[in-house]
């Protein structure tokens, strides 16, 4: 076995790390979160013409055909920085894309960096299940519209394009949509976390079927699980950035006249949240080897458990780590509060703890006893 | 990253796996899988088949008798062992003593006493622990005073595993007393039969005979059972405890311990339905397990580092593994309810004919349960574990 990362795959993880040191700062961050815009178009610039936006698409659309494990590395490295562009939402409409087929000319423009994609598949009262849709495509395969509104859309107000889950004739099926279309409003805002996200209304907006029939949950699922197990490497780089801050903010904070972290209280605290740490570094690695598994049961089994296991982990660890910093963890100009918001929503986005151990339990795999 | 076993890994396991098939006695399987007692006969027939074999000690170097693996391939024979359901080989002279008699003993201890261990011809028992010190170790108070070609040992060792059967035992004793705690601590082997030891029981909270209080009363012992130089023991001693494998998280046994919990949840019934089916049960089930999966890839992710040496990674190993070993034997009482409470000595000594009412599946399970508080205590404590983690990775 080998744990060790690629040579190409570390010179991708340097790359993103020495441009977010130098350009994307803490303070650069702020900007952007609070311009109009909330997105800067210099970042993005950036991280196409490093390679990001390619990385995942099949070389025959341009792309470098990078797998999961690829992809772990980057969003490690977008999670340590707090990126707030429209990366993963991208990312997670090309992994549609892809495995719908069918829109070749699209999937190279999204190599290329020419087109952003989102990804609306919550309504209000869905929670967590993606199956809980009550938006509908009527028309012939020729001339579909869709109908209904979907809710924290992520960069749905930057997105050029819409992947739009809805029901037709009682099935689940995918639709693309593009956004300057008729029928399509869209009302952007700002989340808790300092990213983007939309409430989407359509209105029997023409839309492009994705997918064969029959076929819509089946790639939902699948292109949701990648997207979750995208989300656990985020989630990791997010925690180790909290965690190295934490621990050197213990080295340096007196009390009582010593560093705080020679108290065993306190010590304890960062050894459990160190435990904490590498359990879901072992499952966000897991997830990366297994979501493109052949089998679908395995990929959910292992999906949902690192997803479960990693939200577990980042509520732990932010909690203690706000903790930790005392009054300075809850105010807004320290870094370390924005990780944990960030750690926060990672959790709520693409199903939390319970809804993936519910998940879990529900695979044929769980009631095995040997 | 790749998290597959190699081809050659995947043909050594089958290869275990038709060894255990055909040399694992049924009736050792048996008493492991249904939690009952092994007696000392249990073990040094499981420990002389495998040494039969040549792999009673997957660790060491092929010069003193091992097989000559490496780490993946320990981990899989770790595994298929447990999965089985194998009596263990116990640690005290092959994992124990055996590594600082490689290290720090001269020729003639290494001559006569490796074989030996290998073979099980010696049952090994551990002196370290005393009522003082527990996991201040270095404060130890046992004596050992120089006198001709002897030292005599005076003082009190405790918690001493299965030393009622033991024919030696490997101590720790102060030579010096007038300088650091760590410094004047010399490593000491003792046969257990020499005039002046006693040995007496101490009986666990689920009523079994598994460790013990050894008292010394002016035993004489050979200076030639000196481990190393005199008061450099504390060194040996560390040596020992940094010597820690990644065996320690017992994820093999924990596996077959969750297909158990399964099995029996899945009998048991709540509300006309498997308890398994039950959520808030499946939910605490499937926590445990996906910890369980986890765990399992961090041991991983350590022995593909173990070029690096042994490190401090394993007290994350030890704090996780000893937390999954309690919460599966915690739920194994919560399945079987009110069944836990009849408590039948003699069927865990294997005596099913007359056994008290009700599942046998349930019988040993609070038993279990309570014996097990003890993996958050021994081997250092999960709470000095972390002082470990604070100290060795952390830097604090």
């Amino acid at each position: 076995m080998d744990f060790s990362y690629k040579e190409e795959q570390q010179q991708f993880a340097d790359a993103l790390r020495r441009w977010a040191e130098r350009d994307y700062t803490f303070e650069r961050r702020r900007a952007i979160i609070h311009s109009d815009a909330g997105v800067s178009p210099e970042a993005w610039a950036t991280l196409v013409e490093l390679g990001m936006t390619a990385l995942p698409v099949p070389e025959a659309q341009g792309g470098f055909a990078g797998n999961a494990v690829d992809m772990l590395v980057v969003m490690q490295e977008l999670g340590r920085a707090l990126v707030v562009e429209p990366y993963f939402a991208t990312v997670l409409g090309a992994r549609f894309l892809q495995l719908a087929g069918g829109q070749e000319e699209l999937l190279a423009r999204v190599a290329a960096g020419e087109v952003k994609l989102a990804c609306a598949l919550t309504e209000a009262g869905s929670r967590h299940d993606l199956a809980a849709i009550a938006a509908v495509a009527t028309g012939t395969p020729d001339n579909m519209g869709v109908s209904g509104i979907k809710t924290v859309v992520l960069h749905g107000g930057q997105a050029d394009a819409f992947i739009v889950s809805a029901r037709h004739q009682d099935a689940i099926a995918l639709y693309l949509v593009e956004a300057d279309t008729a029928g399509v409003a869209i009302r952007d805002y700002r989340t808790i976390d300092g990213l983007r996200a939309a409430t989407v209304s359509f209105d029997h907006a023409p839309a492009t079927p994705l997918g064969a029939p029959g076929q819509g949950w089946d790639i939902l699922e699948a292109a949701t699980d990648y997207g979750a197990a995208l989300l656990c490497a985020e989630s990791i780089g997010v925690m180790d950035a909290l965690f190295a801050a934490t621990l050197e903010y213990l080295k340096t904070r007196q009390q009582f006249g010593a560093p705080i972290g020679k108290f065993q209280a306190l010590q304890h605290r960062m050894a459990d949240m160190f435990i904490h740490l590498e359990q879901a570094r072992s499952m966000a690695m897991l997830a990366a080897v297994k979501v493109d598994s052949a089998d679908p049961e395995e990929r959910r089994r292992v999906v949902s458990a690192a997803k479960a296991r990693v939200g577990q982990a980042g509520k732990f660890v932010g909690q203690q780590a706000v903790q930790l910093h005392g009054g300075m963890g809850v105010t807004d100009e320290l870094p370390a509060s924005h990780l944990f918001k960030r750690l926060t929503t990672l959790g709520l986005t693409l199903g939390d703890a319970d809804h993936h151990i519910e998940r879990f339990i529900a695979q044929p795999g769980f009631g095995e006893t040997d | 990253m790749d998290l597959n076993y190699s081809a050659e890994d995947l043909a050594f396991r089958d290869s275990v796996r038709a060894f255990l098939a055909a040399q694992l006695p049924p009736e050792l399987q048996d008493k492991v899988r249904r939690h009952l007692r092994l007696s000392k006969e249990d073990f040094v027939r499981w420990h002389k088949i495998v040494a039969a074999q040549g792999w009673a000690a997957p660790a060491w170097p092929v010069e003193y008798g091992g097989p000559g693996w490496n780490a993946t391939q320990r981990h899989i024979w770790e595994d298929e062992c447990a999965r089985a359901g194998t009596p263990p080989i116990l640690p005290f002279g092959v994992n124990m003593v055996a590594p600082v008699i490689m290290a720090f003993g001269n020729d003639e201890q290494k001559a006569y006493y490796l074989p030996r261990i290998l073979n099980c011809d010696d049952w090994w028992c551990q002196g370290y622990s005393e009522p003082g010190a527990g996991s201040d170790l270095a404060a130890l108070k046992t004596t050992a005073v120089r006198d001709g070609d002897h030292y005599i040992v005076n003082g009190q060792k405790t918690w001493t595993t299965l030393g009622q059967y033991a024919d030696m035992i490997f101590c720790l004793v102060r030579t010096d007393p007038t300088v650091r705690k760590q410094e004047g601590i010399s490593f000491l082997l003792i046969d257990m039969k020499t005039p002046g030891i006693t040995v007496r029981p101490i009986v666990m909270l689920d009523e079994e005979h598994e460790v013990n209080e050894v008292f010394f009363d002016n035993v004489r012992v050979p200076v030639a059972n000196l481990i190393g130089k005199e008061n450099k023991g504390w060194t040996y001693a560390k040596y020992l405890l940094g010597h820690e494998r990644t065996g320690i998280a017992a994820v093999g046994r924990s596996k077959r311990e969750l297909a158990f919990l399964k099995a029996l949840a899945l009998r048991q019934q709540k509300g006309g339905q498997p308890l398994l089916r039950d959520p808030l049960f499946a939910a605490k089930v499937a926590n445990l397990e996906i910890e369980l999966m986890a765990l399992e890839v961090t041991v991983l992710r350590t022995i593909a580092q173990e070029h690096q040496g042994p490190g401090p990674q394993a007290s994350v190993l030890k704090v996780k593994g000893t937390e999954i070993q309690q919460m599966l034997t915690e739920l194994m009482v919560e399945a079987v309810g009110p069944g836990a409470l009849p408590f039948d000595p003699a069927y865990l000594e294997g005596e099913t004919e007359h056994a008290a009412g009700g599942d046998d599946d349930a019988a040993p399970l609070a038993g279990y349960y309570f014996n097990y508080r003890k993996t958050s205590i021994y081997g250092g404590s999960n709470e000095i574990q972390k002082n470990i983690i604070t100290q060795m990775i952390l830097g604090l």
